[in-house]
C-alpha cells in the first residue's frame, strides 16, 4: 500500500454534474449487500465494479457510492487512498504491472521495466500518450517460479526477456485471458 | 530425506481439468467433508487437534486449538480464509487454487463445519487475477451441487460461501488487517486483544486460516491424526508445499515432508535442480523474505517449523525460498528488502513507520556508494527497535522487516564493509548533500 494524495489538477466536484453511476452498476454493487453484515464491507467489491467500468473512481464516483453505502465520502476516499490498485485519477487503458521484487529482480526484472519504459516512452505512474497503457512497479506477483512476470491488467506474462517487451505490447489482444472469465458480480450459487 | 513421498496436497496438480468438480470428485474429492459430517464438531475438533496441524501462513499456531478459543456460546462466526498470499516470494497458495481448487473449497467446508460457521469469506489479493477466474468458477460449481448454501448435502450444516478481492495492500495479509479491509476500511491491523476468536470480523468470533491450512483438512478428516502425524519431524507433521525461485535450474512449487533440508530442496533431482550454471549459492531467504537469510554455508537447515531459529532465522514462514548466486551484490539485495517494508507498512505505529523508513534510505546510500560503516551499526540497532517482540507495534510486520535486514548485515557484514572501504572518497558527504 502506499498514501496518494489530493490530486490538484482534477477539476473541483461539480454539483450540478448529473450521477456517474447508472443505475445498472448501482443495482450489481446492492447485490452484494446480502453478503455482508454492513453496507460499509460492499465498499471494496463497489471500487473494483466502478473501477472495472470507468477505469478509475473519480471523486464524483465516490460520493455517489458513499451515499450508497450510508457512509461519509471522506471514509471512501480514504479507502481509495489507501489501496495501491484504486486509481483516484484517470488513467491508460491497460495498465501494465511489472514485478519489482526479489525472485524478479534476480532473474532480471530490473532491464524488463527498462524496456516497458522505453518502449512506451514513459515513465512509472505514468500514461502513455495515445491514452493506451498506464506503468506501475508491483511487489511480488506470486509467480515467482516463472521470474520475471509483468502483468497487463489481468493477464500475466511468465519469464519475460527484455527483448520480448515491444512484441507484447504492440499485440492488439495482449491484456486478453486464456482461461474463461468469472465475473465479480456473479452472484453465489450462479 | 524420503524419497518416496507421495504427493497429497498436490495429487491432482497435473491433472488435466482437475479444476473441475466432476473430474474432483471421480478422484475421491468431497468424501472428507461426508465423512466430517457424521461426526460432531468437537470429535472433528479433536481430530485436527491430535493431528497437531500448524497454521501454514508463517506463524504456525496449531488449528485445532486456535479453534477451540471461540467462545461456546455464540450464534454466528465467521471463517476467514487468507488467500492474501502478498509474502515475496511465496506462490504456494496460487498452485493449490488454480489447480485444485475444490480441494481448497472442501477444505473450507470442513473448517466451517468445525467452527460452526455461518459465512466464508476468502480474501483474496487483488493481483489474484486467473486464480481468482478458476476459483470463482470452481465456487459456481460447488454451489449448484448443493456443496454450499443452506442444509448441506441434507445435514442440518448450512454456510455460504463469497469471494472477497483485495485492491493491493502486503498488511491485508495479516488477519486482523484482513478483517478491516473486509470491513470496507483501509487495512490498519487491530490492537489485540480481543483476538479474532473473540471479537474479530463484525465484533463476531471469527477464525482465520492459511489457504494450505484448510487444504490439508480433507485429508486428515479421511486418512485420521495418526496417518497426518506419521509424516515429518516431531512438531512438524504433515506434507508441505515449498517454494524455490530465483537463479536455479528448475524453479518451482514442491511437495515434501519438513524433514527435508534447504540443500536438498536446491540441489535435489525431484526439486529445484541445482544452480543455473553451476554458480555458488551465496544466500537463501529460506521462509519468504520475513524471515531472514542463510548464507551459502548453512544449506543443511531442516525446513521445519523448529530448526529456522537455530540459525538466528524468525521461524518457518511460508517456506517459500528464493536463492542468489555468487554474482549478486549483497547491496542489492539489501536495497530490495528494505524498500519492500518500508512500502508496505501501514504507517499506524510509528517505530515502523519511520524504522522501514530510515532503513530504506541507509540502503539506498551504500546502494549509492555512500555507506559508512556506522551505518551497518544503525540497520542492526533499528531492527532492534521495532516490532511485536520487543512490544513497539500493532503487528508482525516490523519483526518481519527487522530479521531479513539484521540476518543480511549480521551474516554478510564483510562484504558490505569492502564496499564501503572501497567507494570513492567524499561520496559520502556529496550523496547526503543531494538527499538531505
Ligand atoms: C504483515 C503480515 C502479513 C501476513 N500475510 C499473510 C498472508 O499473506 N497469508 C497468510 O496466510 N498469512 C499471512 N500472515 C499471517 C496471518 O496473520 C495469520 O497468522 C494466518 O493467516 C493464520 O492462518 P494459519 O494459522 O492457517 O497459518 C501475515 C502476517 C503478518 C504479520
Ligand atoms: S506494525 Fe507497522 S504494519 Fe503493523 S500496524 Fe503498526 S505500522 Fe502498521
Ligand atoms: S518476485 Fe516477482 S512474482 Fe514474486
Amino acid at each position: 500500500m502506499s498514501w496518494k494524495a489530493y490530486d490538484r489538477n482534477q477539476p473541483v466536484m461539480d454539483p450540478q454534474a448529473p450521477p456517474v453511476l447508472t443505475e445498472a452498476v448501482r443495482e450489481k454493487i446492492r447485490s452484494f449487500f446480502p453478503r455482508y453484515e454492513t453496507k460499509r464491507a460492499v465498499l471494496l467489491p463497489a471500487l473494483h465494479i466502478v473501477q472495472e467500468l470507468l477505469g478509475y473512481v473519480s471523486y464524483q464516483a465516490m460520493k455517489e457510492i458513499a451515499d450508497l453505502l450510508e457512509i461519509h465520502a471522506s471514509d471512501v476516499l480514504d479507502v481509495v487512498s489507501f489501496y495501491t490498485h484504486f486509481a483516484n485519477h484517470p488513467k491508460g487503458r491497460k495498465t501494465v504491472m511489472v514485478c519489482r521484487s526479489l525472485s524478479c529482480e534476480l532473474m532480471g526484472g530490473k532491464a524488463v521495466l527498462e524496456a516497458v519504459k522505453n518502449t512506451l516512452q514513459i515513465q512509472e505512474h505514468g500514461t502513455s500518450t495515445d491514452g493506451q497503457y498506464f506503468l506501475v512497479t508491483e511487489e511480488c506477483l506470486a509467480e515467482c517460479d516463472h521470474a520475471p512476470c509483468l502483468k497487463i491488467n489481468e493477464r500475466t506474462y511468465h519469464q519475460v526477456k527484455a527483448t520480448d517487451v515491444s512484441r507484447i505490447l504492440a499485440d492488439e489482444k495482449n491484456a486478453e485471458l486464456s482461461i474463461a472469465r468469472s465475473s465479480l458480480f456473479d452472484p453465489p450459487g450462479h | 530425506m524420503s524419497s518416496d513421498f507421495e504427493p497429497i496436497l498436490m495429487r491432482n496438480v497435473g491433472v488435466a481439468k482437475a479444476a473441475d468438480l466432476q473430474v474432483y470428485e471421480a478422484r475421491g474429492g468431497y468424501q472428507g467433508i461426508r465423512k466430517a459430517l457424521q461426526m460432531s464438531p468437537e470429535e472433528l475438533i479433536d481430530e485436527v487437534k491430535k493431528a497437531n496441524l500448524r497454521g501454514r501462513g508463517g506463524a504456525g499456531f496449531p488449528a485445532g486449538m486456535k479453534w477451540s478459543f471461540l467462545p461456546k456460546e455464540r450464534k454466528v462466526t465467521y471463517l476467514c480464509v487468507n488467500a492474501d498470499e502478498s509474502e515475496p516470494p511465496t506462490f504456494n497458495n496460487r498452485v493449490l487454487m488454480e489447480s485444485d481448487p475444490h480441494q481448497l473449497l472442501e477444505g473450507i467446508m470442513i473448517a466451517g463445519y468445525a467452527t460452526r460457521a455461518t459465512v466464508a469469506y476468502i480474501y483474496m489479493r487483488g493481483e489474484f487475477t486467473e486464480p481468482f477466474h478458476i476459483l470463482q468458477r470452481a465456487l459456481n460449481q460447488a454451489y449448484a451441487a448443493g456443496y454450499f448454501g443452506k442444509k448441506i448435502l441434507g445435514s442440518d450444516f448450512s454456510m455460504e460461501c463469497y469471494i472477497h478481492r483485495g485492491a493491493g495492500a502486503y498488511v491485508c495479509g495479516e488477519e486482523t488487517g484482513l478483517i478491516e479491509s473486509l470491513e470496507g476500511k483501509r487495512g490498519w491491523p487491530r490492537i489485540k486483544p480481543p483476538f479474532p476468536a473473540v471479537a474479530g470480523l463484525f465484533a463476531k468470533p471469527t477464525v482465520v486460516n492459511n489457504v494450505e491450512t484448510l487444504c490439508c483438512l480433507p485429508h486428515i478428516v479421511l486418512r485420521g491424526a495418526a496417518w497426518f502425524t506419521a509424516i515429518g519431524p516431531q512438531g512438524s507433521f504433515g506434507p508441505k508445499l515449498f517454494c524455490v525461485s530465483g537463479p536455479v535450474n528448475r524453479p518451482g512449487c514442491f511437495e515434501e515432508s519438513m524433514n527435508i533440508t534447504v540443500k536438498d530442496l536446491i540441489y535435489g533431482s525431484k526439486f529445484a535442480q541445482g544452480m543455473i550454471g553451476n554458480k555458488a549459492v551465496k544466500g537463501v531467504f529460506p521462509g519468504g523474505l520475513s524471515m531472514g537469510v542463510l548464507t551459502g554455508d548453512e544449506l543443511e537447515m531442516r525446513m521445519d517449523f523448529d530448526s529456522p531459529r537455530k540459525f538466528g532465522l524468525l521461524g518457518l514462514g511460508t517456506a517459500a525460498l528464493v536463492v542468489f548466486n555468487e554474482d549478486t551484490d549483497i547491496r542489492d539485495v539489501l536495497l530490495n528488502v528494505t524498500r519492500f517494508y518500508a512500502m508496505e507498512s501501514c504507517g499506524q505505529c510509528t517505530q515502523c513507520r519511520e524504522g522501514t523508513g530510515w532503513m530504506y534510505k541507509i540502503a539506498q546510500r551504500i546502494s549509492l556508494g555512500a555507506g559508512r560503516r556506522e551505518d551497518l551499526d544503525i540497520l542492526v540497532e533499528t531492527t532492534r527497535n521495532m516490532g511485536m517482540m520487543p512490544g513497539l507495534s500493532i503487528c508482525g510486520l516490523p519483526d518481519g522487516a527487522a530479521f531479513p535486514i539484521r540476518t543480511l548485515v549480521e551474516k554478510f557484514r564483510a562484504e558490505f564493509e569492502q564496499h564501503i572501504v572501497r567507494q570513492e572518497p567524499g561520496k559520502v558527504e556529496r550523496v547526503l548533500r543531494v538527499l538531505n
